[in-house]
């Protein structure tokens, strides 16, 4: 553990890659290979199941401290992280520390044993950690006993180092580390020899798209690109292989059980079939709001009724794997060519699409429209449509992993945005912790100010500093951290969708709300109304 | 209460019968000045009294013309029928609290202070007192201050690995203290040349006339045509020169950041610096509430900072505690 304590402090260090990668490098050769395979698994961010709640954490921090619970919420709401309240509060009142534990014997022997203690039992070990851990090292197994530790390397940077410290090339590491797997010493030396950990259920590292920015003229000849709506779902790989059917989700999260019916249809695919595309909740209309899908996404088992509800379906629109062959260093218009005959196949072989006209795996529509000028137009549907925008690939283009820019670029539609007033704040979290930072907007019903949305981003530093500053100026009350200020600061908002909520007072949700800019022009009184909002929800959909 | 000695009025802290102020935000006729940070010297009173070891640095901050009387630590004077006297407050140099006494009663202001020893000034002085009238800047158990030495050392370590790599060394610390505080505790342990920010410059040389120990300083000028002329240096410079152009001169540098703040992660990461150092010249809370025990005051009243907390939390341990309004900033 203090060896990765010593890495996290040399990482959080520098902004240098080239630090960052050697820091890394030097980690990974210097660990024995059962601690570096547990180190991958905190880099990529990877958590264990949650086994002691926060809130009895928090309890616990209380009593071995001896202060008041509610300055232990105060102190911990300043701070902004339990982990790191615990470490400033607990940590170092010691003057020698305890040995070091190595990192695989901290998650095989002390972490994931803990799940199945009684509480007491929870309690004294991880109060007497508290007391013997120098503060990092505190701080990093509380973070991982919370949960996932972030660490602020990037995933791409974690593979390069390890491709880079075993000799091997980085495409074999990622694939290696994609989709599900056990931290061993054993694991970690077979990453020198990466086609051996293959599994079957393995997916492909996703190949991720660029924003564009301005007019697509610039990329050249319209003919050269192949264009698609991007659909406002949940990205995923379809994996079927030697009689096993997998669906991956983008943060490698394995998800088939939650949709049997694209499972179910994935069966009439071909062995050692590979498909990359987009998760829907789609109805005999089209795609219905994302909101509908995240109810299906929180059911881990969803039952006969939700799934007559809100049905799914997956628009395929790469094919990475066809009869066991990897595709991806074929060009796209290539691969796109065979998933349409290979998806037209499996449907025939299924018997036709379903009871309703459709099918649930089906082939996302390459958009024909002849000109640039064509595809704005198309764009400009796109809300009515409800999809995002539209998806720009060269046609050919190889699949590569990550993000790479200049062969697929998403080219969104702009935001949805209206005017609220600031009536709520409190303190951000992690780095923003004692400043206000997180914002409560309202717009207007009648003569009354009703919460609409909360957003966390948008302004610059200096913007920050002085809301902040006004905030505390003019606050009205105060309810715990929360403050309601005056109704006299107007902001721009955008947002991605609007729906109909009876969870929100207001009774509507907005997706993604984020502030666009603070309209210190406009006076609260021309803020928009509820109404307008609604109207933009009850607009038809195509 | 009606009859405190001290009050906070809209001009600032106000002892009636003595009829001055204590750092008032606004002009006075008579200020009684703690230390020279701008929130608790500013310019546009009648007369000004301070202690003498700060006299250099407050004329700089003042115009040419104004009246002032420098006084040394524990000389009383007399306001009234008010006894006023200057005691070392450890903040900074020529930092004081302010003790005031009147018909037996005593009143102590500590405008800021703290506990650890800094080579810069005067150590703080713990005096008897009825009520303490104290600074609440840090006032969260989180913050507890690592010893001074492990900083100082934590920093040098910092300057020789960019050596070793070959890129300056930026340390942004508050001009006037901080930045002193950190060159003496530097000088006691290499006597390497270190570049200095114009705005650390000037203070750092009324340190240095007030015979305080410093390394030998250089100014951070314009490199002209001498590529890399910083590579490898350690360069001190205040908070306000972070991102602007008067950077560029480095080239490639690593940043840090010298301030008590810098104890919590999310503060160093909002500050953009790659390295935050624990080192504060206010009270930590294990200082603040020994400060208490050891001024015997009865009553407790904070001006700045986690004032609430602080409150809250004395008054549950038994202590009778209250705030006074202020507009000291304090965060620095």
């Amino acid at each position: 553990m203090r060896r990765l304590a010593a890495l996290f402090e040399r990482l959080d260090a520098t902004r240098s890659t080239r630090a960052k990668t050697e820091a890394l490098v030097e980690y990974f050769r210097g660990a024995p290979p059962a601690d570096a395979a547990w180190g991958v698994y905190v880099l990529m961010g990877r958590r264990m199941k949650r086994c002691v709640g926060a809130a009895a954490l928090r309890q616990w921090l209380t009593e071995e401290s001896a202060l008041p619970a509610w300055l232990v919420e105060e102190t911990y709401a300043s701070v902004g992280d339990l982990a790191e309240t615990v470490a400033l509060l607990l940590a170092d009142r010691t003057a020698a520390p305890a040995e070091s534990v190595p990192l695989a014997e901290w998650f095989e022997w002390r972490l994931q044993p803990l799940a199945a203690l009684p509480a007491s039992e929870q309690r004294a070990l991880v109060t007497g950690w508290w007391r013997e851990l120098p503060y990092l090292e505190c701080l990093l197994a509380t973070k991982l006993l919370t949960g996932a530790l972030r660490v602020g390397v990037s995933r791409s940077l974690v593979t390069r180092a390890l491709a880079d410290c075993l000799d091997v090339e980085r495409v074999g590491v990622e694939r290696a580390l994609m989709g599900e797997w056990t931290p061993s010493a054993a694991f970690f030396e077979s990453l020198a020899r990466p086609a051996a950990v293959a599994h079957p259920d393995q997916p492909y590292p996703f190949h991720l798209a660029s924003p564009l920015e301005g007019a697509p003229d610039a990329l050249g000849a319209r003919e050269r690109w192949i264009a698609e709506w991007k659909w406002d779902g949940i990205r995923a790989q379809v994996v079927r292989r030697a009689g096993s059917i997998a669906i991956w989700s983008r943060g490698e999260e394995s998800v088939a059980e939650r949709f049997p019916e694209i499972v179910a249809a994935a069966a009439a695919l071909p062995q050692g079939t590979v498909l990359d595309g987009e998760v829907l909740a789609w109805d005999g209309r089209g795609v219905l709001p994302f909101a509908s899908l995240q109810r299906r996404i929180g059911r881990k088992a969803p039952g006969a009724k939700i799934q007559r509800d809100i049905p799914v379906r997956y628009l395929a629109y790469d094919l990475l794997e066809a009869d066991g062959a990897d595709l991806r260093a074929r060009p796209l218009a290539e691969r796109r060519a065979r998933l349409e005959s290979l998806v037209r196949e499996a449907t025939a072989v299924a018997g036709g699409p379903g009871a309703g006209g459709w099918s649930a795996i089906d082939v996302s529509p390459v958009l024909p429209c002849g000109s640039w000028g064509d595809l704005a137009a198309a764009r400009e549907q796109a809300r009515v449509r409800g999809v995002e925008g539209l998806m720009l690939k060269d046609a050919e283009s190889v699949y590569r992993a990550g993000r790479q820019r200049g062969a697929w670029w998403k080219w969104k539609l702009d935001p949805l945005t209206f005017d609220g007033v600031l009536l709520y704040a409190a303190p951000g979290h992690g780095r923003r912790s004692n400043l206000y930072t997180d914002y409560t907007f309202g717009v207007w019903r009648d003569d009354a100010l009703v919460p609409v949305a909360k957003a966390y981003s948008g302004l610059t530093d200096a913007e920050i500093r002085d809301l902040d500053r006004w905030i505390r100026a003019h606050t009205r009350e105060k309810f715990g951290v929360v403050r309601s200020v005056e109704p006299l600061q107007v902001f721009e908002l955008a947002y991605e969708g609007i729906a109909a909520s009876t969870r929100h007072k207001s009774g509507v949700a907005l997706r993604f709300p984020r502030i666009l800019r603070w309209r210190t022009d406009k006076p609260a009184r021309e803020a928009d109304t509820l109404a307008a909002l609604r109207a933009v929800l009850e607009a038809p959909r195509g | 209460m009606h009859d405190d000695l001290i009050l906070a009025t809209p001009r600032g802290l106000y002892c009636p019968p003595g009829d001055f102020y204590i750092d008032p935000w606004q002009p006075a006729a008579r200020a009684v000045i703690t230390h020279a940070h701008a929130d608790h010297l500013r310019p546009g009173s009648a007369h000004y009294t301070l202690a003498a070891p700060g006299e250099a640095v407050a004329r700089r901050r003042l115009p040419a013309d104004t009246t002032l009387t420098a006084v040394p630590y524990g000389e009383p004077l007399v306001f009234g029928d008010v006894r006023v006297s200057l005691h070392p407050a450890g903040h900074v140099l020529g930092s004081a609290q302010v003790r005031v006494e009147h018909q037996g009663r005593v009143w102590v202001v500590s405008g800021d202070y703290k506990r650890e020893a800094d080579p810069t000034c005067a150590p703080f002085e713990a005096v008897a007192c009825d009520v303490f009238v104290s600074e609440a800047t840090f006032a969260l158990p989180v913050y507890r201050w690592p010893p001074t030495e492990r900083v100082a050392e934590e920093i040098l370590a910092w300057w020789r690995d960019n050596r070793a790599r070959g890129v300056a060394s930026v340390l942004f610390c508050y001009a006037l203290g901080k930045a002193q505080r950190v060159l003496a505790e530097l000088a006691a342990r290499t006597d390497e040349p270190i570049y200095l920010h114009g705005a650390v410059a000037s203070l750092t040389e009324d340190y240095r006339a007030a015979g305080i120990r410093l390394p030998v300083t250089l100014p951070a000028s314009e490199p002209g045509t001498r590529p890399r002329a910083y590579a490898g240096a350690l360069v001190v410079a205040p908070p306000s020169a972070a991102g602007s152009t008067w950077m560029r001169r480095f080239g490639e540098c690593s940043t840090g950041y010298v301030s008590g703040w810098m104890r919590i992660r999310g503060n160093r990461r909002r500050r953009g610096c790659d390295r935050g150092f624990v080192l504060s010249d206010h009270a930590d809370w294990p200082g603040l509430l020994r400060t208490f025990r050891d001024t015997g005051a009865a009553r407790i009243l904070l001006t700045h900072g986690h004032s609430d907390a602080l409150c809250r939390y004395l008054r549950e341990q038994g202590v009778a505690a209250g705030a006074l309004a202020t507009e000291y900033g304090g965060e620095h």
